[in-house]
């Protein structure tokens, strides 16, 4: 059976109990599933941000979750893989980014989420940018994130 | 060929797409940003430091270095920062 793969990137909010229980709903097949929020913080470098808002390359983000989806199967043995990105304005509190990744035992699942948010983080085609009290600006992109996703690459 | 900006980038030089012809000796990515680095000031600003500009071909994403024959849609964009 093909594994069911959901992958949006929508303005709307999403819940994560309700995807969690979409992923697993009518299965036997798993016994484990990872859940990975991003959040919007409310401060950065000791500023509050009163909103991110986040752009994204329509086509290729969508190409470049599946592409790492795709991956992530391959190398676990995953029965089930969820990714949602928000894009638009988003404020403090609110989420941002869900992997849910399915798995007969724990170990894939926790493996394959934390893949996963490397290679979005590093790979996928979304740029945020903050709003503060003092005006809006580019948030700068982080080597760790870049090392992050590098260290999937030489086990 | 296509191109499209995005983030930063965009914003530089004050569009998200367009389509453009560059001559025969712009071979490469690296190339691509040196001659659209030359049209103009917002351009020269957006490209004003390429090591930190990042590419995709046709939603792929491609070194600087990559040739650029048969692109379709070429985005131009600086680090990601999603997720």
């Amino acid at each position: 059976m093909a594994v069911p793969v959901t992958i949006r990137i929508q303005e709307a909010d999403f819940d994560v109990a309700q995807e969690i229980s979409a992923l697993t709903k009518g299965r036997t097949d798993i016994g484990a599933v990872v859940s990975f929020s991003g959040i919007c913080r409310g401060s950065e470098n000791d500023e509050a941000i009163a909103a991110l808002t986040l752009e994204h390359y329509p086509d290729m983000a969508e190409a470049e979750i599946a592409r790492h989806a795709q991956t992530a199967l391959s190398r676990w043995p995953l029965t089930g893989l969820t990714v949602i990105h928000r894009v638009g304005r988003i404020v403090p509190g609110e989420n941002i980014v869900l992997v849910l990744t399915a798995s007969a035992h724990r170990q894939a699942a926790f493996q394959a989420a934390e893949f996963l948010m490397d290679y979005l983080k590093a790979n996928a085609p979304f740029w945020k940018r903050e709003e503060s009290a003092t005006g809006t600006s580019w948030v700068e992109a982080h080597h760790h994130d870049d090392d992050a996703a590098a260290r999937w690459t030489k086990s | 060929m296509k191109l499209k900006y995005f983030a930063w980038v965009r914003e530089r030089i004050g569009k998200s797409e367009e389509t453009v012809e560059p001559p025969a000796s712009v071979r490469t990515v690296d190339d691509l940003i040196a001659w659209l680095a030359h049209r103009g000031e917002t351009y020269a600003h957006a490209f004003e430091t390429p090591r930190v500009i990042r590419a995709a071909i046709d939603h792929t994403h491609v070194k600087s270095d990559t040739m650029i024959a048969g692109a379709r849609e070429i985005a131009f964009f600086p680090p990601m920062t999603g997720g």
